[in-house]
């Protein structure tokens, strides 16, 4: 089911969450909404629900109206980031509530609720209470409680935000496995980067309740839109009042046109990359990111003086000279 | 040592306040052995006044236990201006001395009162009648309930019933099966406390009864009678058995709570 946002605006007090957002997300795709803490990304997630009202504004599902709509009837399952675990029930009753609601069969019910439980892997674990599962489990029952009822759209509120880096890392991979087998049209919510390059098809980039770029997560890394795209995707220097990624610098001994004098303060190993931190002629910090053989190959160490040249101008196509 | 000491003045406040009075009645009551004591509790009138308490409390406690979730809900979960004063005014009944209560009852429905003068008309005799007992012990126990709740649902947060709206329950459903079972020990806290403060009103009742042995007297009137006629193994029983109602209420709640609840 395809989700168009026009001109949605929503303001909490003095506070302007959402500032006449329009957004397409299509059916069957896996949708990203990146940003800070206050962009407004959540807030849009849950008008897209129903649980919140845009002040001024539309959404349409399915090419439906439905800004009006009782989230019970919009057909969209969701995700709180911190489980929204019903703590009375067992965890089949949590996941059948949904089927219950809707008064299906018994039969039926218990046949869809193993299938749940399977494919979130709680299967033996359907008659404990939330409180006796980790955050890991308790996210995926979930999940499966938000599936139950064949959602049209997978809304997920920072779905992964309360959990360790490991569960994390596996619920990320779980969840695309999910989508490529169900083309549910999904959308979730984060503040990380990596996350949503990770797991998204597109990425929408919120910031200050406006979106910022729409795009894939190569277009965005390479390609990014402003300043604050550049800055939040990835990260950024600014070498000779241009803005760039640090690996857009290269280090070289020999002297070539173009090239700065630097020093370097501190080599920082980051497995199979390495991160120079370099202070230039002029005195400006700046760090290169390289490969760890390239710093063998050129023998690099601290307190030497080195060349930093720029092969190649990487920058933002509609910006060429952010800082200039 | 603190820490005995603290204990130690906890528990000496504990027995001088509450449980030494209580020996206390126990010990009057059977003075002078049962007769006199079972002579006075099955004396009609008292039956009477028995029936009478605890049909007041069967009508109040209800009443005030829908009203009490229902103000619960308004005050937590609905953004209307003036919530704050709403939550001030359930604990009214709690500031205020259950005699001025029955007083401004008295005001009220009283012959030449507001209400008072239209029932009349319409030959309806609310004071010095059941009815207005009634509602004075609706007004002093209507702040328990939901003085109970309040709490509870502002940690429960409302995020399970948001995630209940998603997954399709209406508004009634998601309170009856999400909101109203983690609430419930709240609710059943309230209806005990509310039941207490039902069985022992005398001050707001005494004004607007008019407190006619065997008509308008409930038992807390009726230990005032027995007291004042010098009958104290009667108005001693009355208040062990009032006691006994309001331990066994307390003790029912306590057994079936689970001892750990599933958080």
């Amino acid at each position: 089911m395809s989700i168009e946002v026009r001109n949605v605006s929503k303001r909490f007090g003095s506070f302007q969450a959402l500032d006449d957002v329009s957004l397409d997300v299509d059916s069957g795709s896996l949708t990203a909404l990146l940003g800070p803490s206050g962009s407004g990304k959540s807030t849009l997630l849950r008008i897209i629900a129903g649980l919140e009202q845009p002040d001024s504004g539309e959404i349409r599902l399915a090419g439906e109206d439905a800004t009006v709509v009782a989230p019970q009837k919009r057909g969209v399952g969701f995700v709180f980031q911190h489980y929204a675990a019903f703590k009375h029930m067992t965890v089949r009753d949590n996941v059948a509530f949904g089927l219950k609601i809707r008064k299906q069969p018994k039969a039926a019910i218990k046949a869809r609720v193993d299938e749940l439980l399977g494919l979130v892997q709680l299967q033996g674990f359907g008659h404990r209470y939330p409180a006796q599962l980790s955050g890991g489990q308790r996210q995926r029952m979930a999940l499966a409680r938000a599936l139950a009822p064949e959602p049209k759209v997978l809304l997920l509120d920072e779905p992964f935000g309360a959990l360790d880096a490991r569960v994390r890392a596996e619920l990320r991979t779980w969840l695309r496995k999910l989508h490529d087998e169900t083309h549910t049209t999904t959308v979730f919510v984060t503040h990380d980067q990596e996350e949503a390059m990770e797991v998204a098809d597109s990425v929408v980039v919120m910031n200050e309740g406006r979106v910022e770029q729409v795009a894939g997560p190569r277009e965005l890394y390479d390609a990014p839109a402003n300043e604050f795209v550049m800055r939040f995707v990835g990260e950024a220097i600014s070498f000779d009042g241009d803005l760039i990624r640090p690996h857009d610098l290269e280090i070289t001994l020999d002297a070539e046109h173009g090239a700065r004098e630097a020093q370097i303060e501190r080599i920082v190993h980051l497995g199979f990359e390495a991160r120079c931190e370099l202070t230039l002629d002029d005195g400006e910090q700046i760090a290169v990111q390289m490969t760890r053989t390239r710093v063998a190959e050129l023998e690099l160490e601290p307190g030497q003086i080195v060349l930093v040249r720029r092969p190649g101008v990487r920058i933002g196509r509609e910006l060429p000279n952010v800082l200039g | 040592m603190r820490r005995y000491g603290l204990r130690g003045v906890a528990v000496f406040y504990l027995v001088a306040v509450l449980l030494g009075p209580l020996a206390m009645v126990f010990y009057r009551a059977f003075e002078r052995g049962l007769h006199p004591l079972w002579s006075s509790l099955t004396d009609p009138n008292t039956i009477h006044a028995f029936k009478l308490t605890l049909e007041i409390t069967a009508l109040a406690v209800p009443v005030n236990t829908v009203f009490g979730i229902v103000c619960a809900l308004a005050i937590v979960r609905q953004r209307f201006p003036g919530a704050g004063i709403v939550n001030a005014i359930v604990d009214l009944p709690l500031a205020l001395s259950p005699v001025v209560v029955g007083l401004m009852l008295f005001l009220l429905y009283g012959r030449t009162g507001w209400f008072g003068s239209w029932l009349q008309g319409h030959g309806i005799t609310v004071l010095f009648a059941t009815p207005s007992m009634v509602i004075a012990t609706i007004f002093v126990s209507l702040p328990f309930v939901a003085r109970e709740v309040v709490p509870t649902l502002r940690e429960l947060g409302d995020e399970q019933e948001q995630a209940a709206h998603t997954l399709g329950a209406s508004g009634w459903q998601t309170f009856r099966r999400v909101t109203l079972p983690s609430i419930r020990w709240a609710v059943v806290y309230g209806v005990v406390l509310t039941t207490a403060r039902c069985l022992g009103e005398y001050g707001a009742v005494a004004v607007v009864s008019g407190h006619i042995e065997g008509k308008t007297e409930t038992a807390t009137l009726r230990v005032q009678d027995y007291y004042e006629n010098f009958n104290q193994a009667g108005s001693y029983g009355i208040a062990i058995v009032l006691a006994a109602i309001s331990v066994i209420v307390l003790l029912a709640m306590t057994l079936l709570r689970p001892k750990e609840e599933i958080a």
